[in-house]
C-alpha cells in the first residue's frame, strides 16, 4: 500500500481515495470518489448539472475541505498540504473570476504577485501568456471592456502564467458563442501540446469532451459511473444506432445477439442500439416487417452520457412511452432514490 | 505567515478598483458632508456645547463616523467577491490567508482614511484651523480606528453568506456604536446607564481620541483613549485573521 503510493504520486496528477463531501447531513455532493488521472491527461469530467464536479474540483483545489477521504494533487495531500498544493494549480472558474475594474495586464500582475514572482519573470510571462491567448493588443483596456470570450481567454492566460503542473478548468466555454469555443478548444489543445500541462476540464457539452479529452470520466450523484477513452464509453453502450419505422417486433430484435438496446419513443419510431452495423443491419432488417424508415447513425457522446446518467437506461420504462415530463422526472428520481 | 508581495498586491487590487469606482468615491465623501453641513449646522444653531460651538464640538465625532461606516462596509464586499468568484482566484493563491486578511483590511483602511483626509481638509477650511502637529497625531489615529472597524466588517463579510444579513447586521452593530459613542453629544452630561454603555463602546475612545487632538479637551487622556483603541484593534484584527483562515468557497 505504501509503496504503492509512493509509485503513483510519480504518474499520477491527481489520485482522490475515498474522497467525499457532504453538505449539512443530507446532500452528499460527492461520495467516496476515487479516480486517478495521468500526468499530461486531459481529462474531462462529464456529469448533469448538480453532479458534484464543481465541488470535486473546489476540493482538488483546496477551496473546500472534504468531508472524508483525501486526495492527492501533484503528490501533495489537499488536506495536509493545501498551500503547497496551491503552488502547482491553476484554475479557470465557472464564472468570470478576473477583475472588471482592472485591465488585463493588471489582472495578470496582480496574479504574478500573489505567486511570488519575480518583477523581471512577471514582465515576460504576462507578455508571453497575452501573445498566447492573443489578447496583447487589448492588454491595457479595463477587462469591462472584454467580449465573453477574452475574459475566457484572460482567465486560461491567468491560470497559466505561474507555469502549473496542473489546470483545472471549470466549463471553459460556458455562455460563449460557437466561434468563441472554437477558439478556447484551439488554446486549449495547443496548451496540453507545447507545455504537456495536465488538464481537468468539467463540462456538460459532450462535443468539447469529444474533441479535446483524452479520457472522460461520468459522474453522476457524486459518484463515478464509468471512466475511459471517448472511444471506449462510446464501445461499452454499442457503435451504431439504427432508427427504424414500421412493423417492429421489439422482443424479437433483443433476442439478436448484436443488439444492445431496442426501445420505441412516442412517435412509434425505434431506436436499436448495435455493435457493427455495417456487419449486421442486414440481419437486423430481416428481423423486421415491413419498414417504412431506416436511418443509420455512430453512438455520440451524447447517448453514452444519457446511458450513463440514468434516463435512457432501463427498458421497461422506455416501452411505456414518455408520458409528461413530470412523470418521467418521478419515474426516474423513483429508480434514483 | 505574512507575505510582503501579497498583502501588496491585494491593496494595489483593492486601491485601484476604489479610485476607479467613482460612485464609490463621490457617495462616500458626500454623506458626511451633509452631517458636517446640514446636520451640524442645523442643530448648532440651537445647541451649545462648550466654547468650541457644536460644529467644532460634533466635527471629530462626524469623522469617527465616516471611519466607521466606510470601513465596516467595506467588508460587505468580501460577499459580493464571494458570489462573483472574484474572491476564488485569491483564495486559491499560494498567498497566507493572513496576508489576504491583512491587504483586504489595509484596502478597507485605504477607503475610509481617503474619506477622513477629505474631511479633515473640509473641516481646516470651514470649521476650525488644523495644525501640522495635530494631522500628525491625528493620523496615527483614524488609522487604528480604520483597521478596526474594516476588520470588524471583514470578520462578518467572511461569516455571512448574503448581502441582506450584512446590512441588517451591520445595522444592529454601527448604529448603536455611533450613538453610544458621544460623536453627537459629550459624555458628561449623560444618565447613568447612557454613560455606562458608551464606556464599553470602543468607538466612544476613536471619537475621544480625535477630540483631544482637535479641541485640546475630552473625556480621557489621549494615552487612555489610544491604548483602548489598540486592545479593539488587537481583538478585532485576531477575530478577522480567524475567519479569513477558515475561508471556504460559497458553495
Amino acid at each position: 500500500m505504501k509503496s504503492a503510493n509512493q509509485a503513483d504520486s510519480g504518474e499520477d496528477a491527481i489520485k482522490t481515495s475515498g474522497l467525499t463531501k457532504r453538505f449539512n447531513s443530507t446532500v452528499t455532493a460527492v461520495d467516496s470518489l476515487n479516480l486517478e488521472i495521468k500526468k499530461g491527461e486531459v481529462f474531462g469530467l462529464l456529469g448533469p448539472n448538480g453532479a458534484g464536479k464543481t465541488t470535486l474540483i473546489s476540493m482538488l483545489c483546496t477551496l473546500l475541505h472534504p468531508t472524508s477521504g483525501t486526495a492527492t494533487v501533484a503528490g501533495l495531500d489537499i488536506r495536509s498540504e493545501p498551500s503547497k498544493v496551491r503552488k502547482e494549480i491553476g484554475i479557470v472558474f465557472q464564472e468570470p473570476s478576473v477583475d472588471d475594474l482592472l485591465t488585463g495586464r493588471e489582472n495578470l500582475d496582480l496574479h504574478g504577485m500573489l505567486y511570488k514572482m519575480k518583477p523581471e519573470d512577471r514582465k515576460k510571462r504576462i507578455a508571453e501568456m497575452l501573445a498566447l491567448v492573443e489578447l496583447t493588443d487589448r492588454a491595457d483596456d479595463l477587462v469591462r471592456t472584454y467580449s465573453g470570450g477574452m475574459r475566457r481567454r484572460l482567465e486560461i492566460a491567468r491560470g497559466l502564467m505561474h507555469r502549473p503542473k496542473i489546470l483545472f478548468l471549470d466549463e471553459p466555454t460556458l455562455g460563449l458563442d460557437p466561434a468563441s469555443r472554437e477558439h478556447i478548444w484551439a488554446h486549449i489543445k495547443r496548451l496540453s501540446e507545447e507545455y504537456g500541462t495536465t488538464m481537468v476540464l468539467t463540462t456538460h457539452y459532450m462535443e468539447e469532451a469529444d474533441r479535446l479529452c483524452s479520457r472522460i470520466g461520468i459522474i453522476d450523484k457524486g459518484k463515478l459511473v464509468v471512466i475511459g477513452t471517448a472511444g471506449e464509453l462510446k464501445e461499452k453502450v454499442g457503435q451504431d444506432i439504427v432508427r427504424l419505422r414500421g412493423e417492429v417486433d421489439l422482443g424479437k430484435l433483443r433476442k439478436l445477439k448484436f443488439v444492445k438496446k431496442a426501445k420505441m419513443d412516442k412517435e412509434g419510431m425505434v431506436d436499436v442500439t448495435m455493435t457493427n452495423a455495417a456487419k449486421n443491419l442486414q440481419t437486423l432488417l430481416d428481423a423486421c416487417g415491413k419498414l417504412t424508415s431506416v436511418q443509420v447513425r455512430e453512438v455520440t457522446l451524447n447517448d453514452v452520457f444519457l446511458h450513463y446518467t440514468g434516463r435512457d437506461i432501463h427498458r421497461e420504462e422506455e416501452e411505456e412511452g414518455e408520458g409528461s415530463w413530470a412523470d418521467r422526472v418521478m419515474q426516474w428520481s423513483g429508480q434514483r432514490g | 505567515m505574512v507575505e510582503f508581495d501579497a498583502i501588496y498586491a491585494i491593496w494595489l487590487r483593492e486601491a485601484k478598483v476604489y479610485i476607479r469606482e467613482k460612485e464609490r468615491v463621490i457617495a462616500s465623501i458626500v454623506s458626511p458632508l451633509l452631517w458636517l453641513f446640514v446636520f451640524s449646522a442645523g442643530v448648532g444653531g440651537t445647541v451649545t456645547v462648550g466654547e468650541t460651538g457644536y460644529q467644532a464640538f460634533v466635527f471629530p465625532g462626524i469623522l469617527a463616523m465616516s471611519i466607521l461606516f466606510v470601513s465596516f462596509f467595506y467588508g460587505l464586499y468580501i460577499i459580493w467577491d464571494r458570489k462573483l468568484d472574484f474572491l476564488k482566484e485569491v483564495l486559491v493563491a499560494p498567498a497566507s490567508r493572513s496576508s489576504i486578511f491583512l491587504g483586504k483590511a489595509f484596502g478597507g483602511m485605504t477607503d475610509a482614511m481617503v474619506q477622513a483626509l477629505v474631511l479633515l481638509a473640509v473641516g481646516a477650511v470651514f470649521i476650525m484651523p488644523l495644525g501640522p502637529l495635530q494631522v500628525i497625531y491625528l493620523i496615527p489615529v483614524l488609522l487604528l480606528t480604520s483597521f478596526s472597524t474594516a476588520s470588524m466588517g471583514l470578520f462578518m463579510g467572511a461569516k455571512m453568506r448574503s448581502q441582506e444579513g450584512f446590512a441588517l447586521v451591520s445595522n444592529l452593530v454601527m448604529w448603536p456604536m455611533f450613538f453610544f459613542s458621544g460623536a453627537l453629544f459629550p459624555l458628561e452630561n449623560l444618565p447613568g446607564y447612557l454613560k455606562d454603555i458608551s464606556l464599553i463602546d470602543p468607538i466612544t475612545y476613536a471619537v475621544d481620541a480625535i477630540r483631544v487632538v482637535l479641541l485640546g479637551s475630552g473625556a480621557f487622556p489621549l494615552y487612555y483613549d489610544v491604548g483602548v483603541l489598540c486592545v479593539f484593534a488587537a481583538i478585532t484584527g485576531g477575530m478577522g485573521l480567524l475567519a479569513f483562515g477558515d475561508l471556504q468557497q460559497a458553495k
